[in-house]
């Protein structure tokens, strides 16, 4: 038997490794270990022999048996893994070609995320959100705001007048809505109103319509360093960078006396556009305190109260920030630009993680 | 406002440069624009004196000349027609840099023959257009010299004079402001009375009360020839043409010191003068060679033909100087700003006087105006003056203001010594005794309230050393945005999220195509432009006029959203708050794993129903099949609460496509923001969450219908059958063809139910069905499909 063993196991074992398939493998099995298989007739020759050797035998025989039902079950792995890897090989697809159509990439406008980063600075200073109508009338856009029919001012903004009425027009600034805050609610007041604004004007420079954000501050005690501070804190905030110089230079507003024009230090290299200081200056905004007259048309004792209000173009901001440079191109809904300079919707300003990615916007 | 510096060193003794002049005047709110320095562009530039003059060997035009320079003879090619021996001109040598080009000068071969310089053109160093020939210097002084001695070039300040500052239309002004903010001290101008010889042959009624005061002279014996040279150059470098002297005087009081003057040839007036309101209809030839047609809310200054100037705006042409003009009526007078600003409207006719006018000049320089002017007069033109007509009085301008010091640091956060202010106050030629201020004349017409004096003390003193002082609320910083702010927000956000590009378009509109809107008619009477003459009544023109050019620019696949409002009225807040979207052309590009097709009236839905839900919109919204007329009558619908459209969605209608001239299909929404309730402030924590331990089976069901009755019946139907265990509902097909009868369809929904607290038994299930069979054809007379 021993012998017998040994002259089987070598040839078995090298005819399980050299079994090229599956079913090769199957045959060598029903060969070997199946009914009628070698092994199992050795099996079978073991009930002729004496008892010490059957045992003996028996032992040789059982090794045998594992080994080979082993050697079966490792190669069977084996080819079913190469089995596989042909299979997978024969699946190969050309990775190179384009995903799926990306139909979820939609851009906010430059204007909506830049008036959500002023909002996210007004917030942290207190500042409430207001909002007024387009369709002004000459009270809240000219004559509460001090300035009167025959104001050389009125001609400063080309204004347009709604047909058929006495004195509707589309606000030329946001600064009606100081007026309809004041004559709604008493001091302390702390408003900021973003909104369209419209005038009679249309070239490189200028369109008929643009954005404007107000700023009005009404208390007991609020004073002009209170603006000074107050636009210095935003302009930091807002351009992100700590390299903010202003300059104020005196102004004439109506609405506001002392008035000033709120200038920021700028430099521009090969065409690209920056806040810093000690290079050059950019106008941004204007402001003062707002002036008794105007408190005194809204129902407000000029003696006892007192504040600021400051008023900038949205549009304005939006260019300076992310260098887009034609403001007629803000309102042409052309896919390229809004794709181009417009905003992830998930890219939402807050104070966790900043006003814009990489602080500055460039991506 | 064009002030040279030499003008402005006549009222200001001062060394500061012109940058510092600049700076200062900037600062304290006369901004200065440009700083003109013409004397860079010059300075490099010499005479040189032509020599002899030989013709070029191989050109016809080009001569040869040779130029000296003072201390050398170059040989110079030159073009110009007007060259001849021992004409001086403008030298430019190589290296130096012609204005006109923005070049740089080299020594050049010209048809073979060397070059080493060029004579130069007006239009080359930009001090006119002219280019008819080399500049003809016709002067003594000698070649080599700068050509900066002959020309004197001034440095020009362009000064952006604000409205209120009357005031500042006078160099004279601008220099009392720089006096006042630091910068040299004022000349003091001393006016002396001239005595006159003879009494006025014409004198002066007024009529009208927009005329307070009218002071005239009459000289005789003058003669108009062409003002003196710095005169001309005070004018020129103002931005005025030299006229004549008797023009020139005048217009140089007007820039100077804000004076308005205007003089009559007295020759040419009939009898005296009246200041009136015109006659309805009265016409004039004003000075600016145009007819104007005289109203009666109009002030005119008139002889006893009628109307011979229009008052503070124009003279006119019959009565004006001539060089033939022997005697003179000179007119010093105060006419009222709004009266000025109203003639000036209705003419439309702008002028120096008017601009001055209209923004108040000194009412106390009538007398000291004319006694200027009569001086100027007598000095440049010679004759006699008669003695001063005054006619009206004065306005009265005096006032004082009480005005508490304390009021600085009150209104402007900054401790200022009361000297300073006071100071401060007094160069600016306000007379301060105790708290009691005395307002200067010039300053009468715009400083009126201690407002006005505060910004009078910081403009001066300037805002570099407010301290920093932050504005904080109370406790930290809360969310700002009210409840519909924040739905607006989150909507643009959401749409963005779908793959729509946020635009922003005008609020007005073409009102040719507004009525295909459901115009209300909104119209501006004085559009930009004849296609914007409408507010627009919907968002969703404007979108397509944009899709209209996004594919006119080859990009066929648009897809655009805006939040903003549209009107209804010309009331002021009678607009609404709407978010509006377009599709247009494929819903996706082509692509190897997707199947193309074009936009439809479902992905309208879906936009909807996106910004729906990011508005917070309650979840009970019924879907009707009714839309506004722009929308494809059979492909439409809207989002309601009972009788309340909160959006409407669709295909765009064929006939409104054509309109626009686009040829794709779009589908478009609009989400009415105004019209959704908000919910009712409900607390934070979410309903508890009911986990079911079991599996959820489902079941298909077909059922055959009137091809009228809508899925959504059906699907309300199966979801009463038991409301917590049917779980969803999902309609999987919509058949409609040869295997049904005519007019009728099938739909093919698959029921997920999910049991709580025990498994469900077959038959518990079975009646389930049954029961889900006959409510639905219960209301919609459905049959199980066989």
């Amino acid at each position: 038997m021993q012998q017998k063993i040994d002259e089987m196991k070598p040839v078995l074992l090298k005819e399980i490794q050299m079994a090229a398939s599956l079913t090769a493998l199957e045959d060598i099995r029903v060969k070997t270990l199946g009914k009628s298989g070698s092994i199992t007739s050795l099996m079978k020759e073991l009930g002729s022999l004496s008892l010490e050797e059957k045992k003996k035998a028996g032992q040789l025989l059982n090794t045998l048996k594992t080994e080979i039902a082993e050697a079966i079950e490792k190669q069977k792995e084996t080819l079913a893994l190469k089995e596989m890897n042909e299979k997978l090989e024969s699946e190969k697809v050309d990775v190179t070609l384009p995903i799926r159509p990306d139909t979820h990439s939609g851009r906010i406008h430059p204007v909506s995320q830049v008036i959500e980063e002023m909002l996210t600075i007004f917030a942290q200073m207190g500042f409430d959100l207001a909002e007024g109508p387009d369709v002004e009338d000459d009270w809240h856009n000219f004559e509460a705001l001090n300035i009167p029919p025959s104001h050389p001012a009125r001609q400063m903004q080309a204004t347009f007048f709604m047909e058929n009425t006495e004195d509707k027009i589309l606000r030329t600034q946001t600064s009606g809505v100081q007026i309809r805050t004041m004559e709604n609610k008493k001091p302390p007041i702390k408003i900021v109103a973003p909104g369209r604004t419209y005038r009679r004007d249309y070239d490189m420079t200028h369109t008929p319509m643009f954005h404007q954000i107000e700023g009005l501050v009404i208390d007991t005690k609020t004073n002009l360093a209170n603006l000074k501070t107050t636009l210095f804190e935003f302009m930091k905030l807002f351009f992100e960078t700590d390299d903010v110089s202003l300059r104020f230079r005196t102004a004439y507003f109506p609405f506001t006396e002392p008035s000033f024009e709120v200038d920021v230090g700028c430099s521009r290299e090969n065409g690209e556009f920056k806040i810093k200081s000690g290079a050059g200056w950019i106008e941004l905004l204007g402001c003062g305190m707002v002036h008794p007259n105007v408190l005194r048309n809204c129902g407000l004792d000029p003696d006892v109260y007192q504040g600021f209000a400051f008023g900038c173009g949205i549009d304005r901001f939006a260019m300076l920030k992310y260098g887009i440079p034609d403001l007629r191109s803000f309102f042409d809904a052309d896919m390229r630009w809004i794709k181009h300079y417009g905003f992830l919707p998930l890219d939402i300003p807050n104070i966790m993680s900043g006003l814009s990615l990489n602080a500055g916007g460039k991506r | 406002m064009k002030v040279s510096l030499t003008a402005l060193k006549t009222y200001l003794d001062t060394n500061a440069t012109p940058q510092e002049i600049a700076d200062k005047l900037t600062s304290i709110g006369l901004e200065v624009e440009e700083i003109i320095d013409k004397a860079s562009d010059l300075k490099d530039f010499i005479i040189g004196e032509i020599k002899s003059v030989d013709h070029h060997p191989n050109a016809d035009k080009l001569h040869i000349l040779s130029v000296f320079t003072g201390s050398e003879t170059l040989q110079i090619v030159c073009g110009a027609p007007n060259v001849r021996v021992g004409m001086k001109s403008v030298l430019a040598r190589p290296g130096n840099l012609i204005p006109h080009y923005n070049e740089k000068l080299e020594k050049g071969v010209i048809r073979g023959v060397e070059s080493c310089g060029m004579l130069c053109s007006e239009r080359e160093l930009n001090l006119s257009d002219n280019h008819e020939g080399i500049i003809d210097l016709e002067t003594d002084l000698p070649a080599g010299t700068s050509i900066l001695e002959y020309y004197k070039p001034d440095v020009i300040f362009d000064v952006n004079v604000t409205p209120n500052r009357g005031d500042c239309f006078g160099i004279k002004g601008i220099a009392r402001d720089l006096y006042a903010a630091g910068i040299g001290t004022l000349i003091p101008q001393e006016i002396k009375p001239i005595k006159g010889t003879f009494i006025s042959p014409i004198h002066v009624r007024i009529e009208d009360p927009d005329c307070p005061q009218f002071v005239g002279r009459y000289i005789k014996g003058v003669k108009n020839g062409s003002s003196p040279e710095w005169m001309q150059r005070f004018l020129i470098n103002a931005g005025l043409r030299p006229i004549s002297a008797l023009v020139d005087i005048t217009n140089y009081l007007n820039i100077a010191e804000c004076r308005p003057l205007h003089v009559f040839d007295a020759d040419k007036l009939t009898g005296d003068i009246t200041v009136r309101k015109a006659k309805e209809g009265e016409k004039l030839d004003a000075l600016d060679e145009k007819e104007y047609t005289l109203t009666p809310e109009m002030t005119v200054i008139a002889d006893d033909k009628g109307a011979q100037s229009i008052a503070g705006v124009m003279g006119g042409t019959p009565t004006g100087c001539t060089s033939e003009t022997v005697n003179v009526f000179l007119e010093s007078a105060y006419f009222t700003p709004m009266s000025v600003a109203k003639t000036g409207r209705l003419l439309n006719a702008e002028s120096d006087s008017r601009t001055r006018f209209e923004r108040g000049i000194d009412p106390d320089s009538q007398v000291s105006g004319n006694e200027r002017a009569t001086q100027l007069i007598l000095d440049i033109c010679g004759g006699e003056a008669s003695e001063i007509i005054i006619a009206g009085s004065e306005p009265d301008w005096h006032h004082t203001i009480e005005f508490d010091f304390g009021l600085v640091k009150k209104i402007c956060g900054i401790d200022l010594p009361k000297e300073e202010c006071v100071g401060i106050l007094e160069k600016l030629g306000f007379t301060v005794n105790g708290n009691t201020l005395s307002v200067p004349s010039w300053r009468s017409n715009d400083v009126k309230q201690s407002a006005d004096i505060i910004e009078e003390i910081i403009r001066i003193h300037g805002t570099d050393d407010l301290p920093y002082e932050p504005l904080r609320g109370a406790g930290l910083p809360v969310s700002i945005l009210l409840p519909h702010q924040k739905r607006e927000a989150s909507v643009r956000r959401a749409l963005a999220g779908k793959g729509l590009n946020q635009a922003i378009t005008w609020s007005f509109m073409d009102s040719k195509l507004a009525k295909y809107f459901d115009s209300k008619g909104i119209k501006i009477s004085n559009p930009i432009a004849s296609d914007l003459d409408e507010m627009r009544p919907s968002l969703i023109p404007n979108l397509l006029s944009a899709v209209k050019r996004n594919q006119d620019r080859g990009i066929k696949d648009v897809q655009l959203f805006e939040v903003g409002p549209e009107f209804y009225s010309y009331t002021p807040n009678e607009q609404r708050l709407v978010a509006a979207g377009v599709r247009a052309g494929n819903i996706t590009p082509r692509h190897f794993l997707e199947t193309q097709r074009s936009v439809d009236v479902f992905d309208a839905k879906a936009d909807a129903l996106a910004g729906l839900t990011a508005a917070d919109a309650p979840q009970n919204l019924q879907v009707q099949a009714k839309a506004p007329s722009w929308y494809h009558p059979g492909k439409s619908g809207s989002f309601c609460l009972g009788k309340n459209v909160v959006a409407v969605f669709g295909e765009i209608h064929p006939m409104i496509l054509k309109i626009f001239g686009i040829k794709t299909p779009v589908s478009a929404f609009e989400i009415y923001l105004d019209n959704i309730p908000h919910q009712r402030a409900k607390g934070k924590s979410q309903k508890l969450l009911k986990l079911s331990p079991l599996m959820p089976l489902t079941r298909d069901f077909a059922f055959v219908v009137d091809e009228s009755v809508e899925a959504g019946k059906i699907v309300s139907a199966i979801q009463s059958a038991d409301k917590e265990k049917i779980t969803d509902i999902s309609v999987f097909d919509v058949y409609q063809g040869d295997k049904l009868p005519s007019g009728k369809k099938s739909i093919a929904v698959q029921v997920t139910i999910w049991p709580y607290e025990k498994t469900m038994t077959d038959q518990e299930i079975e009646i389930l069905c049954t029961q889900i069979v006959n409510l639905v054809h219960k209301s919609t007379g459905a049959e199980l499909r066989a």
